[in-house]
């Protein structure tokens, strides 16, 4: 049990990181980017591109899946997002599926449409036995990894100058412009590092969820999930709820098979029900 | 005979903030009853708790002596309260004779039939018609609302309000925000209002107040501060204070 | 007192819910296309059902404005309760098994319903898209139901009442299928133009006005959720009696996803949008596949793209000339109005 327990975590972590940049992004923007699996697709098959074709180490590739996606993020951004922030949200969510078909189709014509793998070093495979519990390693360096960016991203959001601009623009964006903070560079920024945390947690699940050019479909809902429960207004809102959400998606898979998949769904559906503003945020209905 | 409106002890608060404090008005049928205040004293928000917008936070609220206090909005309506927005609220996508009619189906139950097209009523028509021509809106009645200038938008909006025949009407700032050359018809359409009809004014405008209202009630920082007929209360120096000390500060 | 063109677009509630000609129009070349596109049937038929399909699309989302982007789950409910009818004999008289189906669905949309009446609209496009999700899942885990991943296989269609074989040059489908349509259609046209349709614009227009003028807002939306539901239903039933096939793509998102383009292309709001976005859509997915197979969503991504950059209402304007068209054409419209109250 404490297995699904670690690999909960671990799953939940993953799904953090791969969340927290749409999280953000509706809380700040009130921008409902649907094609956020995207990006993190693009971090997926850039790594298994870097690592299996041009032999490249897998910790090099993983900031560099960062990079491509941040990058990518931002040129979309600047070129295209931008035009559609003043749109409903009916708009932005049709922009946004447009988008993701044409990603899917784009990576299906350039990849194939199978699944893709990552050739992990050899010391990330296998498992630890600590007191009897199977440790996988991968899952650990998962933990560790995610862990730590969240820690970094608490921390810039509360110790820096860009963290307390970026909280005052979500806060109020209007009144944030009048203070002189530059919102729009603030979006960009926001826009291609969340993006590039999802390049990133799409690099590192390939080995746990798989890839495939059908991934920002698949996982869609559950970002959606994460941010709905989780809230837009915080950190720990969406980090709760990923684990939340990682934790009872494994168990439940686990424990209830026939049941396990909507489990989650009927979350979200109560949650949105209950406290449309998700169970963590601090409240106000966007 | 009750009054065609009454609260008791009607209060609202916004966690540290008290909007309506304890507030018991008394509207008597047929009055002409205006509610005067400086800024921020609450007048809308009390309006929005008489027509069910807001919860009170406690206090009751009566209807010609029926209890109304946690019933919904348009419940409210069919037992014979409308009002009238300060902003106007109206369907911009819909004509005047659209939006009047709406009203009047409402107004006779109708509003939920499906089964017949709303051409075939003539009578109804007629009466949309009628109304329209009274508020001078007759020419305009096929035109989309969003493109009439804003003193037409404002006689749709009091139409609006007067179509579903209430009992009770509470004009929140009727001639807000109209420019000057179309503020006499307002007024006027004001003057005209059958005298079966209970009108509660809110207003700024102190001239149409003074003309206007038989009784008026005063309201600071959510309390009923004083109550009294026109020369009562323009003889009143504790009001000239509020007023006063209110433009001393701005 | 002239009226321009864009008024006699609205016009008084009497031409309005007059037959244009325009429509008449559409409506015989509809039929006559059974007799003179006669190798065309499977296509036709295909347009038909998504006719329907964004047509009771087109009553939540132009009429009351409720977004929904799964609106997928009552189609596909449909779909599996006409195709387990069909498929265990329970009833075997198509029509009635059409009827049915549409009811399950009704029913769903009715406990659904009370999902999509609270929040906005980014809560709305989340919560529907959930229930759509949930039900794909559903009839995924229930193979031994639904047949799962391999659809529901061993549907076969008794004649239509009795006498009219599902033929496999799609003859009878195609009939059906038109005739369906054009009668949820006239029922549909009766709504929208009564009181309960224009409370519905009301409500869309602003739902805060609409309570304040009487409007029993959560109980409109209700009815006409449902109401859409049943109608979707009844698509998604066709779809599987024509084919004699459902498999679990009737929920699935790009579903709902194409469904909003192909209102979108026609525009929301006066009927019509649906079954010439059907039209377009369906002669355009066939036009792509036969170009690129396999990728052709590629396309339909681009196009969703353009379109809103463009503007939603810039691009579904190319619809009000013929809307101007057709009132233009209507003899009526030009006769002078004596006065409003008396006559028409």
């Amino acid at each position: 049990m404490l297995t699904i327990l670690f690999d909960g975590i671990a799953y939940g972590m993953l799904l953090f990181v791969l969340a927290c940049g749409l999280a953000v992004t509706l809380g700040l923007m009130n921008f409902v980017n649907l094609a956020h699996g995207a990006f993190a697709m693009a971090g997926g098959y850039c790594t298994v591109i870097l690592v299996n074709r041009w032999g490249v180490p897998f910790f090099a590739a993983l900031p560099l899946a960062f990079l491509v996606s941040a990058l990518l993020g931002l040129i979309l951004e600047r070129s295209l997002y931008v035009h559609v922030y003043r749109k409903s949200h009916l708009d932005q969510v049709l922009f946004t599926i447009g988008l993701v078909f044409m990603s899917v189709a784009a990576v299906d014509y350039v990849m194939g449409s199978g699944q893709m793998f990552v050739r992990l070093p050899d010391w990330l495979q296998g498992q630890f036995n600590v007191f009897g519990i199977g440790v996988g390693r991968y899952r650990l360096l998962i933990i560790i990894v995610c862990g730590v960016l969240t820690l970094a991203l608490q921390l810039i959001l509360s110790r820096t100058r860009f963290g307390s601009r970026l909280r005052a623009a979500v806060d109020d964006t209007r009144v944030a412009r009048g203070l002189g903070i530059r919102v729009d560079a603030v979006f960009a920024v926001t826009f291609a590092v969340g993006s590039g945390l999802a390049g990133l947690g799409g690099a590192l699940g390939t080995e746990i969820v798989g890839l495939d050019p059908a991934f920002p479909l698949k996982f869609m809902i559950y970002f959606l999930i994460v941010v709905t429960v989780g809230g837009t207004t915080s950190i720990t809102g969406p980090f709760l709820a990923s684990l939340l959400l990682g934790i009872g998606d494994v168990a439940g898979k686990y424990y209830v098979p026939t049941l396990g998949a909507f489990v989650i769904y009927t979350i979200m559906i109560v949650v949105l029900i209950v406290r449309p503003q998700g169970l963590f945020s601090r409240g106000g209905v966007r | 005979m009750a009054p065609a409106l009454q609260t008791f002890g009607l209060d609202k608060r916004f966690g540290g903030i008290v909007a309506a404090n304890d507030v018991s008005l008394h509207v008597e049928k047929g009055a002409r009853h205006a509610l005067i205040g400086p800024n921020g004293a609450g007048k809308t928000t009390l309006v929005n708790l008489l027509t069910g917008l807001l919860q009170p936070t406690s206090g009751r609220i009566l209807l010609d002596g029926n209890e109304i206090t946690h019933l919904k909005p348009h419940k409210r309506v069919k037992l014979g309260l409308t009002r009238t927005f300060q902003i106007n609220q109206l369907f911009f996508e819909l004509t005047p004779f659209e939006t009047v009619a709406l009203a009047v189906c409402e107004r006779e139950g109708l509003g939920g039939t499906w089964w017949r097209l709303l051409a075939s009523r003539r009578e109804l028509v007629a009466e949309v018609v009628s109304i329209l021509e009274r508020f001078g809106l007759a020419d305009v009645m096929e035109e989309r609302t969003v493109t009439l200038p804003y003193g037409k938008q404002r006689l749709l909006e009091i139409a609006l309000a007067i179509a579903s025949q209430p009992s009770v009407l509470l004009l929140d700032e009727p001639a807000a925000g109209v420019p000057e050359d179309e503020r006499q018809a307002i007024l006027t359409i004001v003057a005209a209002l059958p005298s079966d009809v209970t009108v509660l004014l809110i207003e700024h405008d102190m001239d149409l107040v003074f003309k206007f209202a038989s009784f008026i009630s005063v309201l600071v920082n959510g309390a009923l501060f004083v109550q009294g007929t026109p020369e009562q209360i323009a003889g009143d120096s504790r009001v000239r204070e509020v007023y006063l000390g209110e433009a001393a500060h701005a | 007192m002239k009226s321009s063109a864009p008024n006699q677009l609205k016009g008084s509630f009497e031409t309005r819910a007059r037959w244009q000609p325009l429509e008449v129009l559409f409506w015989v070349a509809a039929f006559a296309s059974y007799y003179f596109l006669p190798g065309k049937h499977l296509i036709l038929t295909e347009i038909a059902i998504l006719a329907l399909f964004a047509l009771s699309l087109d009553l939540i989302l132009g009429y009351a404005g409720i977004v929904s982007l799964g609106h997928a789950a009552f189609f596909g409910f449909g779909a599996y309760v006409a195709g387990l009818l069909a498929k265990h004999q329970l009833v075997t008289e198509p029509l009635l098994a059409l009827l049915l189906a549409g009811l399950a669905a009704m029913l769903l949309g009715f406990v659904t319903s009370f999902l999509v009446l609270r929040g906005s609209d980014l809560t709305r496009i989340m919560v529907t898209l959930g229930v759509a999700l949930v039900l794909r899942e559903i009839a995924n885990r229930y193979a031994w139901l639904t047949g799962g991943a391999d659809g529901l296989q061993g549907v076969s269609m008794d004649p239509l009442l009795g006498l009219f074989r599902f033929d496999m040059f799609g003859r009878t489908a195609h009939a059906y299928t038109l005739i369906v349509l054009f009668v949820l259609f006239l029922l549909a046209r009766r709504i929208v133009n009564s009181p309960f349709g224009l409370s519905l614009q009301a409500i869309k227009g602003n739902a805060l006005r609409a309570a304040a003028v009487g409007v029993a807002v959560n109980a409109r939306l209700v009815a006409v959720y449902t109401m859409a539901a049943f109608y979707a239903g009844i698509a998604g039933a066709l779809l599987t009696q024509t084919t004699a096939f459902a498999s679990l793509d009737v929920f699935s998102f790009e579903r709902s996803a194409d469904l909003l383009l192909v209102l979108i292309i026609g525009g929301t709001g006066y009927l019509y949008g649906g079954l010439i976005g059907a039209i377009v859509f369906k002669l355009m997915q066939d036009y792509l596949s036969a170009l690129t197979p396999q990728y052709w969503p590629f396309w339909i991504g681009l196009v969703l793209v353009v379109i809103v950059l463009v503007g939603r209402d810039r691009f579904s304007s190319w619809t009000l000339p013929l809307r101007r068209l057709a009132a233009r054409l209507d003899w009526r419209a030009q006769l002078p109005r004596r006065s409003v109250g008396g006559g028409g």
